[in-house]
């Protein structure tokens, strides 16, 4: 899927581009773009440096074990590959509240973190997400938003009578991407294994 | 009221955990400075791991978009989103959302300055861009630090989400604001 999507930007950028009579914007385009991903890589390096050190330390004070016991009867339904106590659940919660509280500098390292803790458990095959990966990025890309920090930055700016009146329009418009998100992976999961294997 | 309490949680949320957390663990015996440093010896690793995934996705982003492709694709299915009703204005939005996040960030403050912050276009633009995450970025981002190519059918899921979240997005908009 992801191949597939991957080629039909560049070919019909290119393509496009060509029809245009502009091909050497894609030159600019590729070059600029490959040098801003590894800006944003290298950006991590100091935000990604820092979060795992204080998980390391809640993980050794045995507070992630704690927050996977308070919230296991929901990460058992949506996680149910990963054992209960799992350091994988902690990161798990961590992310998807630093979503929900609009934290977006703190939300992608403990996505990170979570990330590696499921590929510990994914040994057969490392190359290929494992069902609780697939079900941790729908959530994590629909997640519920209870703060909008950044729009809500942009109208301030912008002089908005209200700033913060889409707030509820945003908490109703993530909550239903989140259930879909958790729907569509379970439905896409079982096809999967339908025709796939 | 209530985004007062919620904005104040957020913004002590970070110092509380870097408060709270070191001092447990230090009740509890663990040496906190080295357990620190052992943490973090990780990060760069983890950082540099996602280069390749990151270009290899940002590029065939950044291609689709500098080219005029993305405004072709933009007019291609402006006929059935006219049809449910979808301002034409706040579609290169939605289109631009699960791509790129500066990208959907520059549009949404341009619809804002042109249209006005409490207009409705204004504030669907608003909705949109909180709503859902950047899920080509995530989902490269995520992956790749770990190493994992095939991400089997999790860009479907996303995308699913993020349909949703549109659609949810233009009817509460309609239904509030509208």
């Amino acid at each position: 899927m992801v191949n597939i999507i991957w080629l039909f930007m560049i070919v019909t950028g290119i393509l496009v581009a060509a029809w245009n009579g502009k091909v050497e914007t894609v030159t600019s385009a590729a070059l600029e773009s490959a040098r801003s991903a590894v800006n944003v890589s290298l950006g991590l390096i100091a935000i990604m440096t820092f979060w795992l050190g204080i998980m390391r330390l809640a993980e050794k004070a045995g507070l992630i074990r704690i927050l996977a016991r308070v919230v296991k009867p929901l990460t058992s339904f949506l996680f149910p590959s990963v054992p209960k106590n799992h350091p994988a659940i902690g990161a798990i919660i961590m992310n998807l509240s630093a979503n929900i509280l609009g934290l977006g500098n703190a939300a992608t390292p403990m996505g990170l973190i979570a990330m590696q803790e499921l590929q510990k458990l994914n040994t057969r095959h490392p190359d290929t997400a494992s069902d609780a990966m697939c079900t941790f990025l729908a959530l994590n890309t629909s997640c519920i938003t209870l703060i909008p920090a950044t729009v809500v930055g942009i109208r301030m700016q912008a002089g908005s009578a209200n700033p913060t009146e889409i707030v509820g329009t945003t908490l109703f418009a993530t909550g239903c991407g989140t259930i879909v998100a958790v729907i569509a992976d379970r439905f896409f999961r079982s096809l999967y294994y339908r025709y796939r294997r | 009221m209530g985004f007062q309490a919620i904005s104040t949680i957020s913004k002590w949320a970070i110092p509380m955990l870097l408060l709270v957390i070191p001092f447990i663990a230090q009740a509890r015996g663990v040496k906190v400075f080295e357990t620190f440093v052992e943490g973090a010896e990780k990060g760069f690793e983890t950082a540099i791991k996602t280069i390749p995934y990151l270009v290899a996705m940002m590029v065939a982003i950044g291609v689709f978009r500098a080219s005029g492709a993305m405004d072709l694709f933009i007019e291609f299915v402006k006929p059935a989103t006219d049809l449910i009703g979808v301002p034409p204005e706040v579609l290169p939005l939605g289109l631009m959302r699960p791509l790129s996040g500066g990208g959907a960030l520059g549009i949404t403050a341009e619809l804002i300055k042109t249209y006005g912050p409490d207009s409705f276009i204004g504030r669907l633009a608003s909705t949109l861009q909180g709503s859902t995450d950047t899920t080509f970025f995530v989902l490269t981002l995520y992956f790749g630090s770990v190493g994992v190519r095939k991400y089997r059918y999790s860009v479907m899921a996303g995308l699913a989400a993020d349909i949703t979240g549109f659609l949810a997005s233009v009817y509460i908009c309609y239904k509030v604001f509208g």
